[in-house]
C-alpha cells in the first residue's frame, strides 16, 4: 500500500479532497503489496470517522495477517485466540452495552477453528458486527487451505489442488448464517475495483449503524486478495478474485431485517 | 576445523539458498554442517538471515554469534550485522546495495558489486550467486566442482535452464577477487 | 518421513507455525503410499480424529505448536484414558496465550506432568538432532503400540527449522520386540468375537481406583525400561551440565571451550523427559560437586534434576524465557559455578 500522509500541506487554492482518515494511524503496513486488508482497513476507519465513533468503538482482532488491526486503527482492541474473537466481543458487549464492538477475522479463524463461536455469536444475535476477510486461504501460516478454498485451487496443503472427495467444498459463510434467525444484517462484499470498495464501504456503515441501532448481529463478508498466499502479482490476484471467486461467491445482501 | 558463515539480505535475495548450497556441498565433501535460518516476525519484508557452519568434527551450537565470516546483501543487514563478525573476520559486502563501508579495522572487507555484476549478466537475481563466488573464493570452504554439483542437485528439474546462469554468476564472483 | 517409514498411514492436523513443513510434507506424500492427511478444521477436531483413527488401530499421529497443544490437551487426556497408541509432535514456541514464534523450551512441565486434567503420563522424547529426531519417531511410533500411550516428541522451535544432512535407515534400538496384537481395536465384530468399547469415562463403580491402580504399574514399567539419556565427557567430570533438546548442543560447545581452559565439566542429556533419568544423574552426585541445568525458559526441567540431585550437590540455572541461548551465556555460568564450589 502507498504511504498517504497527513502531514502534507495543502497548497493555498486547492481543496484537499482525499486524506487519511483520523482513526487510521499514519505509519507503514506490514501487509504484502495487494492485499486487501489494508483497503479493508480504511474503509472501516472512514466508517468510524464518519460515524463518529472513534472513542467508543471496540475491535477484537483475530489470529491471521491482521492479528496487528490494532497497530492501524486507533481505537481500543483486543486480539483473540484462534477463531475465539466472536466470544471475546461478547464479553467485551455484555460488560460495554454502550459501545460499538466488532470483530475482524479472517476465513481460517472465522469459519475454521471459529465457526461454532460465530454460528453462536449469530444465535444470540449479539449486538456486534463482524468483518469477516475471506481470502480463500490461510494468509498468515504460508498459503494453507481454508474452508473457503475453491476446488483445485492450489494450497501448500493441497499442493495437487483441493478436491472435493478429501477436503469437501468451499464453505459459504454469507449463505450459512443467512439461515440463522439472530441475524439482522448480512451482505457479501468485494475490493477489488473502486466501485466495489465503495460498496463495502456502504455495507460496513450500515452493519455499525445496525448495531448502533440496537438491532442484533451483523456480518459483511469481504472478498479479498492475498497475491502472496496465491502466488501472484497484485493485478492478477485482482482478476483471479473475479474470475474464480466471485462465481463461488455471489455478492450482494443476504438478509436485512428492516427490509422484512 | 570448524566454518562458520552468516548470510543477510532482504527477504528474496536468495540468501537462504546460498547458504543451503554452502552447506550442501559441505555435506557432499563428507563433512559436518548445519542450516540455521532466521524465522519468525521477520517473515514479511525485512532481514533474513542463515547461519551455515562446515566442519571436520560434529557440530555442537549451531547458532554462533561471531562468526568468522559474514556475507551481507544489503544495508540493513550491514548495519545489524557488522559488529558481531569475529576480529579478523572476512566481510563480504554487496556493493550495490550498500552505501557505506564498514567502520572496523581489524577485519577484512571485501567489497563486490554483486547486483551490478548480476545484471550485467542479464538478471539482477543471481546477485546472490556472485557473493558466493567471493565467498567461496576468499575461504575455499569448499571446491568449486562440489558447488557445481550442488547446484545441479539442489535446483529442481524445472530450473535446470538457469543453472548456466548460475555458474556464471558464481564464477564471475570469485574472479571478482583477482581481476577486479 | 520417518513416520511414514514407521508405517504411520493416518496424518491429522491444523496449520501452525512453527512447524507447517510436517503437514505440508504429508499433504504431498501421504497419497504415495496409500495413506491419508486430512487438514482439520481446528485442533480440537485434528486430536479427536487421531483419536478415532488409533482407536481403530491405525498408527497415527498429528504435529502442532502452543496454542494448538492447549486446545489438544482435551483430547490427550480422553487418548491417555482411553490407553491409545499415539504419536504428537509438539513444536514448542515463545511464551503464554498467541505468544511468539521464537525458540523455546517451555513445554516442559506441561508435557511431562500431564498438562490436561485427570493425573496421566505420556511418554516424552526430547531430540537434539535431525538425525535423532528421525529415529525416535519411529521409536515413538514403537513404544506407542507397546505399552498403548501416547508419545510426544517434544521439539525445540530451532530443530524444527534448522536441515542437517541425516542418513535414513529403518531405526533399530537392539531390541526387537513383538507388538502385541490390537485385538482391543474397533474393527467391526465380524460377529466372530465379543464387541470391542474404547472409552475415556471411568463412571461404574471403583473404575477410577483400578484404572489409576492399572496406570501406576503401567507407569513403573516404563520408568523402570524406558529411560533414555546421553552424556558427553562425563567420565572425569566435577562439573554436569544437564540440558535437553538444542540446547545440549550449544552446551557441549560451551563444554569443549571450558575443557580447553581446564574446567573438568560434562554434559548430562536426558533424551527421555518422562521417564527422567533421576537414577542416572543421582548416581553422580558423590563425584560430581556441581550440576549447571540450562534451558530456554526460566527454569523447568531444573525441578527435577534437583529431585534427583536431592540436596546431595549444588544446582544452579541459566536460562531465558526464549530466544537462541548461546554458548558463551553457559560457559559463563560454568565458570561462575565453579567459583561458587571452589570457595566453598
Ligand atoms: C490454536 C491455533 N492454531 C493455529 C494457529 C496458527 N495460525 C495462525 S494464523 C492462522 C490462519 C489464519 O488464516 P485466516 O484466518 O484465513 O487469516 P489470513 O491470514 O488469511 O488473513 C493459523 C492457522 C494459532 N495461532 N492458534
Ligand atoms: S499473506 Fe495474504 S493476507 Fe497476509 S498480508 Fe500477505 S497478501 Fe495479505
Ligand atoms: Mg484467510
Amino acid at each position: 500500500m502507498v504511504e498517504v500522509s497527513n502531514k502534507m500541506t495543502v497548497m493555498p487554492g486547492l481543496r484537499k479532497i482525499y486524506g487519511r482518515p483520523q482513526s487510521l494511524k499514519d505509519v507503514r503496513t506490514h501487509y504484502c503489496p495487494g492485499c486487501g486488508h489494508g483497503i479493508i482497513h480504511r474503509l472501516l476507519c472512514e466508517v468510524i470517522d464518519e460515524l463518529d465513533i472513534q472513542g467508543r468503538t471496540i475491535g477484537v482482532s483475530p489470529v491471521g495477517c491482521s492479528v496487528f488491526a490494532f497497530d492501524y486503527i486507533n481505537i481500543d482492541f483486543a486480539d483473540s485466540l484462534h477463531g475465539r474473537a466472536p466470544a471475546v466481543a461478547t464479553g467485551i458487549k455484555r460488560s460495554q452495552p454502550d459501545k460499538i464492538v466488532f470483530t475482524y477475522q479472517g476465513d481460517g479463524d472465522l469459519a475454521a477453528i471459529g465457526l461454532a463461536e460465530i454460528v453462536h455469536a449469530a444465535v444470540r444475535s449479539e449486538k456486534i458486527t463482524t468483518i469477516f476477510v475471506n481470502n480463500a486461504n490461510y494468509g498468515m501460516t504460508g498459503g494453507q487451505m481454508a474452508p473457503t478454498t475453491l476446488i483445485g485451487q492450489k494450497t501448500t496443503t493441497t499442493p495437487f489442488g483441493r478436491d472435493h472427495r478429501e477436503c469437501g467444498y468451499p464453505l459459504r459463510i454469507a449463505e450459512l448464517l443467512a439461515t440463522v434467525e439472530g441475524v439482522v444484517y448480512l451482505c457479501r462484499e468485494a475490493v477489488d475495483t473502486s466501485a466495489r470498495v465503495i460498496q463495502a464501504k456502504k455495507s460496513i456503515k450500515t452493519a455499525f449503524e445496525r448495531q448502533m441501532a440496537g438491532d442484533g448481529f451483523s456480518l459483511v463478508e469481504i472478498l479479498s486478495p492475498c497475491p502472496s498466499g496465491w502466488g501472484m502479482p497484485p493485478i492478477k490476484a485482482r482478476e483471479w478474485l473475479r474470475e474464480n471467486m466471485m462465481p463461488q461467491y455471489k455478492l450482494g445482501k443476504f438478509k436485512d431485517t428492516r427490509e422484512g | 576445523m570448524q566454518r562458520e558463515v552468516i548470510i543477510a539480505g532482504f527477504g528474496g535475495q536468495g540468501v537462504l539458498l546460498i547458504g543451503q548450497l554452502i552447506a550442501y556441498s559441505g555435506m557432499l565433501e563428507g563433512k559436518a554442517v548445519t542450516w540455521l535460518p532466521s524465522y519468525g516476525p521477520e517473515i514479511r519484508g525485512g532481514t533474513c538471515h542463515v547461519i551455515v557452519i562446515v566442519s571436520d568434527r560434529r557440530i555442537g551450537s549451531p547458532y554462533v554469534t561471531q562468526p568468522a565470516a559474514i556475507i551481507v546483501m544489503n544495508r540493513p543487514s550491514l548495519d545489524k550485522f557488522e559488529d558481531r563478525l569475529n576480529s579478523g573476520g572476512i566481510l563480504l559486502i554487496n556493493s550495490s546495495l550498500t552505501d557505506r563501508l564498514p567502520e572496523r579495522k581489524d577485519i577484512r572487507v571485501i567489497a563486490i558489486p554483486a547486483t551490478d555484476l548480476a545484471h550485467k549478466l542479464g538478471n539482477s537475481r543471481v546477485a546472490n550467486l556472485v557473493m558466493l563466488g567471493g565467498y567461496l573464493g576468499a575461504t575455499e570452504v569448499v571446491g568449486l566442482p562440489t558447488m557445481l554439483q550442488a547446484l545441479q542437485e539442489v535446483f529442481p528439474e524445472d530450473k535446470h535452464h538457469l543453472l548456466p546462469l548460475n555458474k556464471k554468476a558464481l564464477e564471475v564472483g570469485m574472479s571478482y577477487l583477482t581481476e577486479p | 518421513m520417518a513416520a511414514i517409514m514407521a508405517g504411520c498411514r493416518k496424518y491429522f492436523a491444523y496449520p501452525i507455525t512453527p512447524q507447517n513443513e510436517i503437514p505440508e510434507y504429508m499433504a504431498a506424500h501421504m497419497p504415495e503410499v496409500g495413506g491419508v492427511f486430512l487438514q482439520a478444521e481446528s485442533e480440537l477436531a485434528a486430536i479427536n480424529m487421531v483419536y478415532g483413527a488409533a482407536a481403530a488401530g491405525e498408527r497415527a499421529m498429528t504435529s502442532t505448536s502452543g496454542p494448538g497443544y492447549s486446545l489438544m490437551l482435551e483430547g490427550i487426556s480422553g487418548i491417555a484414558r482411553a490407553e491409545l497408541p499415539v504419536v504428537l509432535v509438539l513444536v514448542m514456541r515463545g511464551g503464554p496465550g498467541i505468544g511468539s514464534l521464537e525458540n523455546a523450551q517451555l513445554d516442559y512441565f506441561s508435557a511431562t506432568k500431564g498438562g490436561g486434567h485427570g493425573g496421566y503420563r505420556n511418554i516424552v522424547l526430547a531430540a537434539s538432532s535431525v538425525q535423532e529426531l528421525f529415529d525416535l519417531t519411529q521409536l515413538a511410533f514403537e513404544l506407542a503400540d507397546y505399552y498403548r500411550v501416547l508419545v510426544m516428541l517434544l521439539v525445540d522451535g530451532i530443530l524444527g527449522q534448522i536441515m542437517e544432512p541425516i542418513e535414513i535407515m529403518p531405526f533399530s534400538n537392539g531390541k526387537t520386540r513383538s507388538l502385541p496384537a490390537k485385538t482391543w481395536a474397533l474393527t467391526g465384530t465380524g460377529r466372530q468375537r465379543p464387541q470391542n468399547i474404547i472409552s475415556t469415562m471411568l463412571m461404574r463403580e471403583d473404575e477410577t481406583y483400578q484404572w489409576h491402580q492399572r496406570m501406576a504399574v503401567k507407569y513403573q514399567k516404563i520408568q523402570a525400561e524406558e529411560v533414555r539419556y546421553d552424556s558427553y565427557c562425563l567420565e572425569d567430570a566435577r562439573i554436569a551440565v544437564v540440558a535437553y533438546g538444542m540446547t545440549s548442543r550449544v552446551a557441549e560447545t560451551a563444554i569443549d571451550e571450558c575443557r580447553e581452559q581446564g574446567l573438568p565439566v560434562g554434559l548430562i542429556r536426558p533424551i527421555s523427559l518422562f521417564p527422567f533419568p533421576y537414577q542416572f544423574i543421582s548416581q553422580y552426585t558423590h563425584r560430581i560437586e556441581g550440576f549447571l541445568v540450562t534451558e530456554v525458559s526460566m527454569g523447568q526441567m531444573v525441578e527435577d534434576v534437583r529431585l534427583a540431585v536431592n540436596g546431595r550437590s549444588e544446582v544452579s540455572f541459566v536460562g531465558r524465557g526464549g530466544g537462541l541461548l548461546s554458548h558463551q551465556e553457559i560457559t559463563r555460568g560454568i565458570r561462575e559455578l565453579w567459583l561458587k564450589l571452589a570457595t566453598k
